[in-house]
């Protein structure tokens, strides 16, 4: 995974890879609300290839889902704005577009999840209809040709009796249902890429493994770029090839999943990995970081983290640590590996 | 901690409950007198026999006739001993927010009976029933709706004690209030602040300390940390876990994160549509589930290590789950369960040791309700 | 899901659940704002409200004061010396400013105590309905089942009546139409609104875990709807009340229009008598006309005003 950094040197990609589907590079956005300015992120740079999944994990307030609307330029302008950044989909700012061209690639070749699935779709229409619109409107196919698509589809997410539940509505459905009715709007016009954020959250924990199965399955089979969202360590672990973990509008780590659960190389993520409770342990009290999620408003000086970090110095609460790359103790370098801690090296290395 | 009790001397239907003490009382304030006294450790505070609750469907506008029924909670009984925490999971629709209703008579129970140190509290009034609710507290899930947004912080957690006033004479209320805001780790000085100025976990806090107010001897709580930030999570069940020392609390801890209850619970029922499935100790049944539905559920929650999960069997549920108002017949379970056979549909399980496993010293001796049921572990990686 | 900007932001407070870590003074800056003292803050700096505002006060001023703005005797006038006599525009709030009219009488000076009628009328019949409206959704709405069936069987009978026909066919068996007598037929038939207004509010808030969490500390039905209830049911029902002020206001006017208003100094009564000489003495109908419009104009921009401020979700 490239990371783009001024101070640090761009370590190699990945053999075999060609250039990111989605890079987005160096993005601010803000939010002028009734009590001042919010720094809702600050200066993010992450990528997706092609079949390869991202998880972006973090807390309320850590910028995560602003990041993905941005991206979809589903932001309302006033109050957002984007004073710095670029956000390159097959090489092309999207941010210098033209709202025409944009809006082509958005629903398109990028698609999102949402979390809260009854509320994405509209009540008053079956989801036939829902479905079969994509095609309609983009493909210009016939109502006939659109539902029998739509019914094609919603086979492929594993609706039982599609045929017969195609005239349905939403609300006729369960949550995990509904979710995949989601999938496959997003799935309609075989997008490059998908967004989900949080799509999980909502749903039980048998139905989480479906629709989470369901998802891997579809990008291997379209070879899709993935971009999850979520607070959820236990599902990233499953699903995930790289993670970026963002903290107060900053990535704070970036890691190949194996390598952050085994060695995370910042406070935050040690920190989030040490206080969860674990299903096949019962341990005593759990780790838990002090303190509370940082308030946008009044982000704290230096590293956000450090009001809450065991092992803060003063130099924490000065200097804002740089993304810079992780590590061995020899020098060598881990590929895919940064932190944003300006003790990056006693975290990972103990 | 509490062993879950032991009932070899009968055949079929073993309960996972022991036998009743019923108190003989014979006036109202011996019936308090009986609600105060204390109970020792280890023995069972909280006895819940046979629990339904079926909400009527009906159909009607003025005068309305029942066709039909959603049923939330269809016979469930358990023991809680005191100073233990006993975890109640399930997924949407099982019924475990409803038993925690029924448990602070918030709902009115349809047939059952919940015998609090031996005096069944669905039938009490009056004083009788004030003394049990300052003894049965309860911790609501969203910090966001279960505080008045119109009083301070200082008024609510002060109420418990304008409803219960021999509990604090009023000049000591003020002090007493500062007390419980410092003992759940708040600032005693946000007295006069409201809801509205805290973030969710401080909410969450508050809305113990409420439930704290009363000294009560248990505290039902209804998923108390779902709707918090993960790092703010283990800062409440710490605090939770440290209040269940500090005052001698037992907990019923409903939840559906299966890890977290695992970690604050000593014995945890599997609850769905409306039956316990399985119920044990941790161990039990966290490394030697023995119902399906509990094996399907643990293999199905994902575990932060990216190696574990190639180890574990996975278990991935077809179907959804069948409405409350329509339950199958037989066992509830069969519908989605991969060992289902005539049997299931014709005869439903009883919550009882299996046979197989009966009178053997094992991990896997502990109550579940299946016809086939067999040892799985799902949690560890092979 | 948690939100982001409402971390308690007057402290840099660990928050800890250690008991070693003490935690530190909080920052005296940060007052304790409860939700109508931010709804008052929003309303002070919004425009519409301060313009409503200003008017009402006068408005009130008016009613309660009306030497002070004119010396003029609105129901004596003197024919030989005013009759229909044109206005005087340069000569503001003087007697003969607004001109006279048929009878002698100064425009200007039934104008001001004209406000009387409007402004009691219109208080007091909100006054009454948000009572009995307010009592009887409450009800209906807590206590649902039954009662709640035949309480809102009993408002949607009164719905269905025409509610200015029903005033007037009220009000037409009564020669004496004093001020009780019409508020009390305006709020015979306009109770109903805010019945169905409180009831949704209460059906909403009784279903909140506060409210459960109450119910499970044991506390009594009135201690429950008064201090849980009502307090979060008054957002509504104030805005409600408000603009309905305004829309009374104007029911008065026209019930005295139609010459089944008060019997004293109206706007209604002048805009009435004023119609017949329209072609010669415009200003008869005019002013009133004028004054009718800036008035429930005001409560209903003071309606919306309040709407915006209680309205969480433009928090």
């Amino acid at each position: 995974m490239t990371i783009i950094e001024e101070a640090a040197p761009v370590p190699a990609p990945r053999d075999g890879e060609d250039a990111p589907l989605l890079e987005v590079r160096d993005l601010h956005v803000e939010f002028a609300t009734r009590e001042g300015v919010v720094r809702a992120v600050n200066g993010v740079n992450y990528n997706v290839h092609a079949g390869e999944t991202l998880a972006v994990l973090g807390e309320s307030g850590s910028g995560k889902s602003v990041t993905a609307q941005a991206i979809m330029g589903i932001l309302d302008m006033p109050p957002a704005r984007i004073p710095q950044g670029e956000i390159l989909f097959r090489g092309q700012d999207m941010l210098k577009m033209s709202t025409e061209e944009r809006r082509k690639i958005r629903g398109r070749r990028i698609a999102m999840i949402f979390q809260d699935a009854l509320s994405s779709l509209n009540p008053v229409l079956s989801v036939g209809y829902q479905i079969g619109e994509l095609f309609r409107v983009h493909q210009g196919l016939s109502k006939k040709e659109a539902r029998a698509k739509s019914i094609e589809l919603m086979d492929r997410v594993k609706i039982p009796a599609a045929a017969a539940r195609v005239n349905d509505y939403p609300h006729q459905f369960s949550g995990g249902m509904r979710q995949r009715i989601m999938i496959a709007m997003a799935l309609a016009l075989e997008p490059d890429m998908i967004i989900a954020d949080e799509p999980t959250t909502a749903l039980d924990v048998t139905v989480q493994a479906q629709v989470m199965d369901l998802l891997a399955e579809l990008q291997r089979e379209y070879q899709m770029g993935l971009i999850l969202i979520t607070h959820d360590l236990g599902v990233v672990a499953d699903v995930a090839d790289k993670i970026a973990v963002m903290y107060a509008g900053r990535i704070v780590e970036t890691a190949p999943v194996r390598e952050l659960y085994k060695r995370p190389a910042h406070p935050y993520t040690r920190g989030l990995l040490d206080s969860i409770p674990r299903l096949d342990q019962k341990g005593q009290e759990l780790y838990a970081i002090k303190g509370l999620p940082p308030n946008l408003l009044h982000v704290p000086t230096g590293c956000a983290f450090n009001p809450r970090c065991p092992k803060a110095q003063d130099i924490c609460r000065t200097e804002v640590p740089v993304l810079v790359p992780v590590t061995e103790q020899d020098g060598t370098d881990l590929v895919g590996r940064g932190s944003a801690c300006h003790f990056w090296k006693e975290t990972i290395h103990g | 901690m509490a062993e879950p009790s032991k009932n070899d001397e009968q055949q079929e239907a073993t309960p996972n409950v022991s036998e009743v003490e019923v108190a003989e009382v014979h006036s109202e304030t011996e019936a308090v007198g009986a609600i105060e006294a204390p109970v020792d450790r280890g023995e069972p505070i909280l006895q819940v026999r046979n629990l339904v609750k079926h909400f009527p469907l009906t159909q009607g506008i003025l005068f309305r006739k029942q066709i039909g029924a959603v049923k939330a909670v269809d016979g469930v009984s358990f023991d809680l001993y005191q100073g233990e925490t006993l975890g109640i999971v399930g997924e949407s629709g099982c019924g475990k927010s409803t038993v925690a209703k029924l448990l602070m008579n918030l709902e009115q129970v349809t047939a059952g009976e919940i015998f609090y140190k031996g005096q069944d509290i669905t039938k009490l009034s009056g004083r009788a029933q004030k003394a049990v609710r300052r003894n049965i507290q309860m911790v609501f899930q969203d910090p966001y709706t279960s505080l008045n947004p119109r009083m301070t912080v200082g008024d609510i957690i002060g109420e418990p004690f304008d409803i219960h006033p021999e509990v604090a004479p009023k000049g000591d209320r003020r002090r007493k209030v500062q007390e419980l805001l410092d003992v759940v780790g708040l600032n005693p000085e946000y007295i006069n602040r409201y809801p509205h100025q805290f973030s969710g976990g401080q909410r969450q806090r508050i809305g113990i300390a409420r439930g704290l107010a009363l000294n009560p001897e248990i505290i039902i709580c209804d998923e108390p940390v779902s709707a918090l930030d993960v790092s703010v999570q283990a800062q409440v069940i710490n605090l939770m876990e440290r209040l269940q020392d500090e005052f001698n609390l037992s907990y019923i801890f409903i939840a559906h994160d299966l890890s977290i209850v695992r970690h604050i619970s000593d014995r945890v029922g599997v609850m769905y549509l409306g039956k316990i499935a399985e119920i044990g100790s941790d161990e039990q049944i966290y490394d030697h589930p023995t119902h399906p539905y509990t094996q399907a559920l643990l293999s199905a929650v994902p575990v932060p290590d990216p190696e574990a999960r190639e180890g574990r069997e996975r278990i991935i549920l077809t179907g959804d789950v069948p409405s409350p108002a329509n339950p199958p017949s037989g066992c509830r379970f069969r519908t989605r369960c991969w060992k289902a056979q005539d049997k299931c549909s014709t005869e439903v399980p009883l919550l009882a040791v299996p046979e197989r496993f009966r009178g053997v010293d094992t991990p896997a001796a502990h109550e579940s309700a299946c016809h086939f049921a067999e040892v799985k572990d799902v949690v560890h990686a092979a | 899901m948690p939100d982001m900007t409402k971390s308690d932001t007057a402290t840099a407070e660990p928050d800890s659940v250690d008991a070693a870590t003490p935690a530190p003074q909080p920052a005296k800056s940060e007052k304790t704002r409860s939700l109508w003292g931010d709804a008052w803050q929003d309303l002070r700096r919004n425009k519409i409200f301060l313009i409503s505002s200003v008017l009402i006060v006068l408005l009130l001023l008016i009613t309660f004061f009306p030497g002070w703005f004119t010396s003029g005797n609105p129901a004596y006038g003197d024919l030989s010396k005013h009759y229909l006599q044109k206005p005087q525009l340069g000569k503001v709030f003087s007697t003969e400013w607004l001109g006279y009219d048929q009878q002698g009488r100064s425009v200007y000076a039934r104008l001001i105590y004209g406000a009387r009628a409007s402004i009691a009328v219109g208080f007091g019949t909100t006054f009454a309905v948000t009572i009995v409206g307010g009592l009887v959704g409450m009800i209906a709405g807590y206590f649902g089942g039954i009662v709640d069936s035949v309480l809102s069987r009993l408002v949607d009978v009164f719905f269905g009546i025409p509610f200015l026909l029903g005033t007037m066919v009220t009000l037409n068996s009564f020669p004496e139409r004093t001020a009780w007598v019409v508020i009390g037929a305006l709020s015979f038939f306009g109770w109903t609104q805010l019945a169905r207004v409180m009831r949704g509010a209460v059906i909403t808030t009784k279903q909140s875990d506060y409210v459960q969490a109450a119910k499970a500390l044991g506390a009594s039905t009135p201690r429950i709807l008064f201090r849980h209830i009502l307090p979060n049911t008054l957002a509504p029902v104030i805005v409600v009340a408000t603009i309905s002020l305004g829309v009374y206001i104007g029911s008065e006017a026209t019930l005295s229009f139609l010459g089944l208003g008060l019997n004293g100094v109206s706007w209604g009564n002048d805009i009435s008598d004023g119609g017949s000489s329209i072609r010669i003495a415009q200003w008869i109908m005019l002013y009133p006309s004028i004054m009718l419009t800036i008035t429930v104009l005001a409560f209903i921009m003071l309606g919306e005003a309040v709407r915006n401020a209680l309205d969480p979700k433009t928090r």
